[in-house]
């Protein structure tokens, strides 16, 4: 294979559609519409099942409905459509139905703008909809990597019959940069394959199936919730994913996810340049969350920022991972704004300096 | 000599109906729906290759009263859950059984929307003119003036406007094959009703579009009348406002054998 220019969400759509999607469901949103413009071309013409909703209400659930066939599905919307996608999302969570959602959020709250941001990592992290569940979030900082973790998501929707987010923002969406795609699978009508042993395609020849969330009786649904809780403790054990950067002999380490992890790895490199040792840690899975990572590198650096494109969201689980081990200190910018590589650097400079004062302090003899 | 009798079975439980008790009031015009589309699923042999999807509202468990595959929609996205399986498996019949909370009001958008597509499912839809789950709560099929817990002075049209006439509205859209309005509230009209749910279930595998059978329905427990009123009260109350009659039969449709 060869890498090609391509753009964060077109790449996103045909990585797809090469590792055997059968059907999208989508509506227009800003800044993920190439999203779904691309399924529209490439869907039809290799035979699958393309359909513009009439609103990402509609979207989620018939979404549900071909997730219920065992087909392999997805949908993509940004931040205000998903947020109208909540109640589908936990009906699919209570029905362990496996299916792909692709987030390319843009600034909020409300209609908010159409450029780059990290706002919605509590919705979609924490839950979003009703109930006690969580989705598996992956979260690309690169066009290679929205590609890479499209075709894991699909392998781990259907591994553990959960959703799975690919958790982007309208900066790698838009980007256009070298990236190279995986090979076409072949095409296969969903008639065609065998149904999982949950799939409802018509009682022929075996006992009826119910794909349901509905549990009436309180002591049912929480036989179901503690099957539940049972499957995310085997994804936390087995899908955690980060990368590191610079951080082998790192005094302080940056943690930051999608775009805000890439800005700040060039902040790293200057920051280095001036000869600062510090480090990048960059969480790709957001959940499952490297909290043990975390904790460990927490252990060994004298400080951690966190950078962020929203107020301060994923730093509470840095906080809750590194648990007073270290300082955790906190840049963000809001509303769609993308830091600069040098505001980030003066936030890693102020840490360190932070810190030495601190030192001194502590090693300052005390007055009678 | 002795000869044996010859004993025929005229009537039985339909094979698609499953052989358990039902969580329905007496006087509920649920079981007779259900019975319905059973001995249709039944008589067009497609038991094996139909799925159906089940709203919110009392009708919310009758996937256990099918032996069919089901799925169990959230409140009113029935016809897009029905699309999704639909589009997946466009040679099984897909059905949604709705009441009218469900799809004359949290529903409209999904509803609508599937008929304007000609999504080929058929909607067997239950009007009963009230929220039946919650406790008789008004539904977007309140008749004028008819009291209930949140309409307790009686549905003033003045600020709530007059009910929704849902076989008319999905009439007009352009993907409409067989819509029509039907009632249950005695035997002429059941086996009337029967017919036109076996029409319409008839559409959808002849692949002519949206079919929509609504059903004028009784709640007794909630409109506080006896089970046997009920039936007087869809004659008296429902159907001046809610003719029955065929909304949309296409051309193709009349041809149907």
């Amino acid at each position: 294979m060869t890498r090609e220019l391509l753009k964060g969400n077109e790449a996103m759509a045909e990585a797809a559609i090469r590792v055997g999607l059968q059907a999208y469901f989508g509506y227009p949103i800003t800044p993920q519409t190439e999203l779904l413009e691309h399924m529209a071309r490439r869907m039809p013409e290799l035979g699958r099942v393309f359909l513009q909703a009439e609103s990402e209400v509609a979207v989620i659930n018939m979404v549900y409905g071909a997730a219920c066939t065992g087909a392999r599905v997805m949908t993509s919307s940004s931040s205000p459509g998903m947020s109208l996608m909540m109640e589908g999302i936990s009906y699919i969570a209570g029905s362990d139905v496996p299916c792909v959602l692709i987030d390319v959020m843009r600034g909020g709250p409300g209609l908010g703008n159409i450029a780059p941001s990290q706002a919605d990592y509590f919705q979609i992290v924490k839950g979003g909809g009703h109930g006690d569940y969580h989705l598996i979030v992956l979260a690309p900082a690169t066009v290679q990597e929205a590609i890479d973790l499209t075709c894991l998501a699909f392998d781990l929707a259907e591994k553990y019959r959960t959703i799975a987010v690919v958790l982007t923002d309208g900066n790698v969406g838009q980007l256009m940069e070298p990236a190279e795609l995986p090979p076409m699978r072949p095409i296969r009508k969903p008639a065609d394959q065998p149904a999982p042993a949950w799939a409802l395609r018509g009682a022929d020849a075996r006992p009826k199936r119910v794909v349901s969330s509905i549990h009436l009786l309180p002591e049912e649904e929480e036989t179901f919730n503690l099957k539940l809780q049972a499957r995310l403790a085997e994804i936390r054990q087995n899908e955690v994913r980060f990368t590191e950067y610079a951080l082998a002999d790192a005094d302080y380490a940056v943690v930051a996810f999608g775009t805000a992890g890439r800005v700040s790895q060039t902040a790293v490199k200057q920051a280095r340049a001036r000869g600062l040792r510090v480090g990048l840690f960059r969480p790709i899975s957001l959940y499952p969350f490297p909290e043990a990572q975390l904790a460990e590198l927490a252990s060994r650096v004298k400080g951690l920022l966190v950078v962020e494109m929203n107020s301060g969201q994923m730093v509470e689980d840095v906080r809750l991972a590194v648990n007073g081990r270290a300082p955790v200190k906190f840049y963000g910018r809001m509303g769609g704004v993308v830091p600069y590589p040098d505001e980030v650097l003066e936030a890693i400079e102020k840490l360190v300096a932070a810190d030495a004062r601190a030192q001194t302090a502590l090693a300052a003899p005390r007055s009678a | 000599m002795l000869r044996q009798a010859q004993e025929e079975i005229i009537y039985q439980r339909p094979n698609a109906l499953a052989n358990v008790v039902t969580h329905y009031c007496p006087g509920c015009t649920h079981g007779t729906a259900h019975r319905l589309v059973a001995e249709v699923i039944d008589e067009l042999g497609i038991a094996g290759q139909t799925i159906g999807v089940t709203p919110v509202g009392c009708a919310v468990f009758a996937y256990n009263y099918f032996n069919l595959d089901f799925a169990e929609a959230a409140h009113g996205r029935a016809p897009a859950m029905a699309t999704g399986i639909k589009r997946m498996l466009p040679d099984r019949v897909v059905f949604t059984y709705q009441g009218d909370g469900d799809m004359a009001a949290i529903g409209l958008a999904e509803i609508t929307h599937a008929a304007a597509r000609g999504e080929n499912i058929t909607v067997i839809f239950l009007n009963n003119a009230i929220y039946g789950m919650t406790g008789g709560q008004m539904a977007p099929t309140s008749l004028p003036g008819q009291m209930t817990t949140s309409s307790p002075l009686g549905r003033d049209v003045e600020t709530m406007g007059l009910p929704l006439r849902m076989a008319e509205m999905l009439a007009g859209m352009p993907g409409s094959a067989y819509v029509v309005r039907r009632s249950l509230h005695n035997v002429k009209e059941i086996i009337r009703a029967k017919k036109a749910i076996r029409r319409a279930f008839q559409v959808q595998l002849a692949g002519l579009g949206f079919s929509m059978v609504e059903l004028l329905s009784t709640c007794p427990t909630n409109w506080g009348v006896s089970a046997t009123d009920a039936m007087g009260w869809i004659q008296t109350h429902m159907l001046p406002y809610y003719p029955l009659g065929d909304y949309v039969v296409r051309p193709e449709v009349e041809d149907l054998k």
